[in-house]
């Protein structure tokens, strides 16, 4: 099911928790609404589930107008961040709660109860209570219980925020691959920069309620059109340098320590910017754009980071393990096309 | 091992079990005199054990005395009546005062709560023009209709329901429960311990009820236990065996109830005393 919002508002007394939000939702795509907490993702997820009323604009379910319908009649499947399991019930009976609603007969219901299990991994803990299931189990049951009525839209709200790391990893995997199966239209809410690029099929990045950016995960990445697309995504996050382009159009420090030769000249003069460097985006070679001092080097692994200085300016980023150059040395740096940008200051919008 | 004196435990148990001592006496006290026979009552200095331990024969005089039977059947249909109708009063406006949202919700539960420090004995003489202006003097419902509701209950349980998440609730109605629906199947269930907690209290204070009784009921068909008692020790004579035994069987039952359902009680009060 396609999801069209259109002009979508939401104020609370002292705040605006979504602003003027318009965008489409592809149908039987898994889509991350990520952003900083208190960035209105959450408050977003409860619109489209009808639990928050908008203020303004609209909700359209492929051509419903479903802005003033109530959350049980908008055929949704809605996960908590704490799963919301009924303690008293089994989780057989869980998962049949939405059907026993419906009144739906026992027989079946317990079947395609069973079904969903099956689906989800939990079947072999049917006559369990929630409380004696482990955090990814719970959410397991969760999703079984959301989908089990054949929801038009999923929606997951934090669903792993609670999970240790390693669980993390596992259901993350397990919801693409739950979602890859049903093919039901899945949005999901996290703050988690990772969570989002690993698994979704587009990422809606939000700031202060607003729209930032909708894009596949890596384009988000690689063609980020504001400063605070690019910092928000990426670990180690982005080297942000702040200074301006001078009159050969290259860029210099603010405090005019250093200057940095850009590979491609955007034709502006005198600019206030801030030049964004990925860790991954640079080289050290003969050709250079700068010069760097090592400050400090670090092996994690099969990556090797480094603390440089360029200027006044300290950036961290990857170096190749064949540079023997150590601390202290001075280094002729190269700049990748890819993985640098320039951003207005004072917009913070791409140049 | 090495015996371990230790002096603070030591006081510790000391008063709790003089404690338990003091409790405990004036029911052994009661149901002992009740199957002591003449002689034994007369005996000095008192005894501590009645010569026969099965010796119920002043239970069948009682009995026969006043109508214990009628006055036993009466209690059971107040209490079972009170605590049905109190319950299903207090559930509902419990879910009312933690779950709707209406103009003026907390206000009206602030003044409810206010109501609480208005004692009962204020209220006894228009409660009593009241349901005497509805004719209802001396009848059964004259018991039940003034205690159908609790606001001391109602907040013990609102509190509980606040404490139950919101994303339940939420999780419920997306899946189309309506909130009677919600109520029923899942707060109700899951507030099951404090239920049984106020439906306890509530049966043990209806049992006991005995002043309300001794106003609005004159006919000795319509008495309780409670009352009945009264109206034995002061009709009957003062035959302190007699009396026992009848004390015996009017407290009985609630013992017997303490006795099975002692865990929901004390964790109730427990709970309750924590949150309020």
């Amino acid at each position: 099911m396609q999801i069209k919002i259109d002009h979508l508002t939401k104020k609370f007394p002292d705040t605006t928790a979504v602003d003027d939000f318009t965008m489409e939702f592809e149908s039987g795509k898994l889509t991350a609404l990520l952003g900083p907490s208190g960035c209105g993702k959450s408050t977003m997820l409860n619109m489209l589930a009808g639990i928050l009323p908008a203020t303004d604009g609209h909700i359209y379910f492929d051509d419903d107008d479903v802005t003033d319908m109530p959350p049980q009649k908008r055929g949704v499947g809605l996960v908590f961040q704490n799963y919301a399991l009924y303690p008293h019930m089994t989780v057989l009976e869980n998962i049949c709660f939405p059907l026993e609603i419906q009144k739906v007969n026992k027989a079946e219901r317990i079947e395609k109860a069973k079904e969903m299990a099956k689906l989800v991994h939990v079947d072999q803990y049917l006559d369990r209570k929630p409380k004696e299931l482990s955090g990814g189990q719970q959410q397991r049951v969760a999703i079984a219980r959301a989908l089990i009525k054949t929801p038009r839209l999923l929606l997951l709200d934090e669903p792993l925020s609670n999970l240790d790391a390693r669980l993390r990893i596992e259901m993350r995997e397990e919801i693409r691959r739950i979602q890859q199966e049903t093919k039901v239209t899945t949005i999901f809410v996290t703050h988690d920069q990772e969570e989002a690029m690993s698994i979704s099929d587009s990422i809606v990045l939000m700031k202060d309620g607003i729209l930032m950016q909708v894009d596949k995960p890596q384009a988000l990445y690689d063609d980020p059109n504001h400063t605070f697309v690019a910092s928000f995504l990426g670990n180690p996050p982005i080297n942000n340098l702040e200074g301006i382009i001078n009159d050969a159009g290259d860029f210099e420090l603010k405090d005019h320590s250093a200057t940095i030769k850009l590979n491609e000249k955007k034709g502006i003069k005198g600019e206030e910017v801030i030049l964004g460097i990925r860790p991954e985006a640079i080289t050290i070679g003969p050709d250079f754009n700068t010069k760097a001092e090592i400050l400090e080097r670090y092996t994690m692994g099969k990556e090797e980071l480094a603390n440089i200085k360029i200027g006044s300016a300290e950036l961290r980023v990857y170096i190749s393990v064949d540079h023997d150059c150590k601390k202290g040395d001075v280094i002729d740096l190269v700049l990748r096309n890819k993985g640098v940008f320039l951003f207005d200051k004072a917009s913070g919008k791409r140049l | 091992m090495r015996f371990h004196f230790d002096i603070k435990k030591f006081f510790v148990y000391f008063f709790l079990i003089l404690g338990a001592l003091i409790m405990i006496f004036p029911f052994y006290w009661m149901i002992v005199n009740s199957l002591k026979t003449a002689q034994d009552m007369t005996a000095y200095p008192p005894t501590w054990v009645p010569s026969n331990w099965f010796n119920f024969d002043n239970y069948i005089e009682a009995f026969n005395k006043a109508p214990f039977g009628i006055y036993f059947i009466n209690s059971v249909i107040v209490t079972i009546s009170c605590v049905i109708i109190t319950t299903f009063t207090t559930i509902l406006g419990a879910f009312a005062f933690s779950r709707l949202k209406f103009k003026g919700r907390d206000l009206i539960f602030s003044l409810m709560l206010g109501l609480m420090m208005v004692p009962f004995e204020m209220l006894v003489i228009t409660n009593y023009t009241t349901v005497a202006k509805l004719g209802l003097i001396d009848t059964l419902a004259v018991l039940i209709l003034p205690f159908t509701s609790s606001i001391f209950y109602t907040y013990i349980l609102r509190n509980f329901f606040l404490s139950i998440p919101d994303s339940l609730y939420y999780s419920a109605r997306i899946d189309g429960a309506s909130n009677w629906k919600y109520l029923w199947r899942i707060m109700v269930p899951i507030a099951k311990p404090s239920l049984m907690t106020i439906t306890l209290l509530n049966a043990i204070t209806c049992w006991n009820s005995f002043f309300w009784t001794l106003l609005v009921i004159n006919n000795d068909v319509n008495r309780t236990l409670p009352y009945g008692l009264y109206a034995f020790m002061t009709e009957g004579g003062s035959d302190t065996k007699l009396m026992m035994a009848a004390a015996t069987f009017t407290v009985l039952p609630m013992i017997i109830l303490f006795l099975f359902a002692r865990k929901y009680i004390v964790n109730g009060v427990a709970r309750g005393g924590l949150k309020g």
